[in-house]
């Protein structure tokens, strides 16, 4: 037979339907009963896919983005100067702060001259998009260091991050220094 | 007829009611870890060790929820339905053996409710009464699919009672008795019943699915065409009571697929571990052995609802009427004819 548009196979699925007459075999169905359960017992001992979840955590992707953190430099100093532009860029107006002068004295708190006093983000507002991430010239925002997902709450005030909740913890900071030198 | 005896059959016929609920209770726990293993899943796993908490924790949530019952003319009915299927369900173990006997304080105890001479045919009776649960629940329903469905059970299983009843002939004309006791004792030592009579066990295997409602003929239940069928407009105990009639037959019927023909509390080996072990351990090894079978039969119920699906109603009828009763009127022929042989074989002159 050519091959011609009709019986061309361009799936490499096509199967050709016959509806020829079944033998008696076939019509007591009894083989492929045994076929049908022979296949299915063998799904019984198979290994199950099932990821037990709150004892076992799938890995994160190295590019997932989860919640937000507020990073620290290599001396524990905050990154972010309140620059406001994460909150420009962000579509979904999830980002509010409120900058504050650094005092003397607080040099090992904050890496530059101004920081943020408050820094909160809305995380039902949020999309996790990333944009902030993108905007942010000092390197203070990121979605991916975290490796959290943004947990569930019955209250709506739960879901507002405050800087408590998205600072770099001081020992994650201090660990990140040892790892670089 | 003395105190003892009564005592006797009434502690015996308590501890059979109980092991037949928890047998369905954990029915419906094994029916979703069987059906999740052969999905590739897990199943229940959080409410105890292994989820065997679980069916408690159904029956609770069965028994706090709300009742609620349409606006029918037919509270009674609607009511009887689920009462007619549970106790028709809890009835037949009446007359199963579920060992020989044990040997206690002197006595010997018959580890069977009743011996009646009418045993298999009692089965028949009670089993059949079961299919009423279901046609009044349906119908005081007062529900389109509820209807349906209770039309379908009520056709699907007169048709299949009578090819299961003409499978079972074929069996009694071998054993000569319809005691089940009688036939359990028949088969001593590996004479099974499956080995003399694969065909009237295939045709009865069948018939038992159609029997218990169970996939591939729930056409009275199926949800993707009936919502719940006959039960759609129950809620609270009552559907659970549905429910568990069916997994209670199920393990009923389990259990008379294992006493007719495989050997019920026979275990190869029986008569040497009555002699050397003693009477009571033989037959606690006898029960274990016959729990072991009809576990597997359960098993069995449960494999093929997750491998087969659900037959066409035509064709449903087609098997029962037009396939399965001439087979089983063939098999009585074949199996008279081979009873009969020496006779035939003198008939014709031959010796």
């Amino acid at each position: 037979m050519s091959a011609t548009i009709q019986n061309i196979s361009l799936s490499g699925h096509k199967k050709q339907v016959s509806n020829k007459e079944m033998t008696f075999l076939e019509r007591m169905y009894l083989m492929a009963i045994f076929k049908g359960l022979w296949i299915t017992i063998k799904h019984f001992f198979r290994k199950k896919a099932t990821i037990h979840y709150p004892e076992q955590v799938r890995e994160f992707s190295p590019v997932y983005r989860g919640q937000h953190m507020l990073k620290r430099d290599e001396q524990g100093r905050e990154n972010c100067t309140a620059c406001g532009l994460c909150a420009l860029s962000c579509p979904a107006e999830a980002i509010t702060m409120k900058a504050a002068e650094r005092k003397k004295g607080e040099e090992h708190l904050y890496r530059e001259e101004k920081y943020a006093e408050i820094y909160e983000i809305n995380m039902l507002r949020c999309i996790f998009c990333g944009l902030c991430e993108e905007a942010c010239p000092k390197d203070a925002i990121y979605l991916t260091i975290s490796k959290e997902l943004v947990p569930a709450s019955y209250e709506r005030e739960d879901f507002i991050f405050g800087k408590d909740k998205l600072v770099m913890p001081m020992e994650m900071a201090l660990a990140n220094t040892k790892k670089l030198n | 007829m003395d105190s003892a005896f009564i005592i006797e059959k009434s502690v015996f016929i308590v501890v059979i009611f109980a092991v037949t609920m928890i047998m369905a209770m954990y029915s419906t726990w094994a029916e979703r870890k069987v059906a999740a293993y052969l999905q590739d899943r897990v199943g229940p796993n959080r409410a105890g060790w292994g989820g065997l908490l679980q069916p408690l924790a159904d029956g609770m949530k069965l028994f706090a929820k709300e009742e609620f019952e349409p606006d029918t003319k037919n509270k009674f009915l609607f009511f009887l339905g689920p009462a007619i299927a549970m106790s028709a369900a809890l009835m037949t173990s009446a007359v199963i053996p579920w060992g020989d006997k044990l040997e206690i304080f002197g006595r010997t105890i018959q580890l069977q409710a009743t011996d009646t001479d009418s045993a298999l045919l009692y089965i028949f009776a009670v089993v059949s009464i079961g299919v009423y649960g279901i046609m009044i629940g349906g119908w005081a329903s007062n529900n389109k699919f509820s209807l349906m469905g209770a039309v379908r059970a009520a056709s699907q299983m007169v048709s299949y009672e009578v090819a299961m009843g003409l499978s079972m002939i074929a069996l009694l004309m071998m054993t000569g008795t319809l005691s089940l006791k009688e036939i359990s004792a028949q088969q001593h030592g590996l004479h099974w019943n499956v080995f003399y009579q694969p065909l009237s066990f295939l045709i009865f295997l069948i018939c038992a699915f159609a029997e218990t409602n169970r996939t591939p003929f729930d056409l009275a239940e199926c949800e993707s065409e009936l919502i719940g069928g006959y039960h759609t407009e129950y809620s609270s105990m009552k559907m659970g009571f549905y429910l568990f009639a069916e997994y209670a037959n199920m393990f009923i019927s389990s259990t008379i697929i294992a006493v007719l023909f495989f050997g019920g509390y026979n275990y190869p080996g029986m008569g040497w571990a009555v002699e050397h072990w003693g009477v009571n351990i033989a037959n606690v090894i006898g029960i274990a052995a016959l729990f072991a079978k009809l576990c597997f039969f359960i098993f069995f119920f449960m494999w093929i609802r997750w491998t087969i699906p659900r037959f066409r109603y035509d064709q449903l009828m087609n098997l029962g009427w037009k396939i399965l009763i001439p087979l089983s009127i063939v098999n009585i022929m074949i199996v008279g004819i081979v009873l009969l042989r020496s006779e035939i074989f003198a008939f014709f002159g031959f010796k």
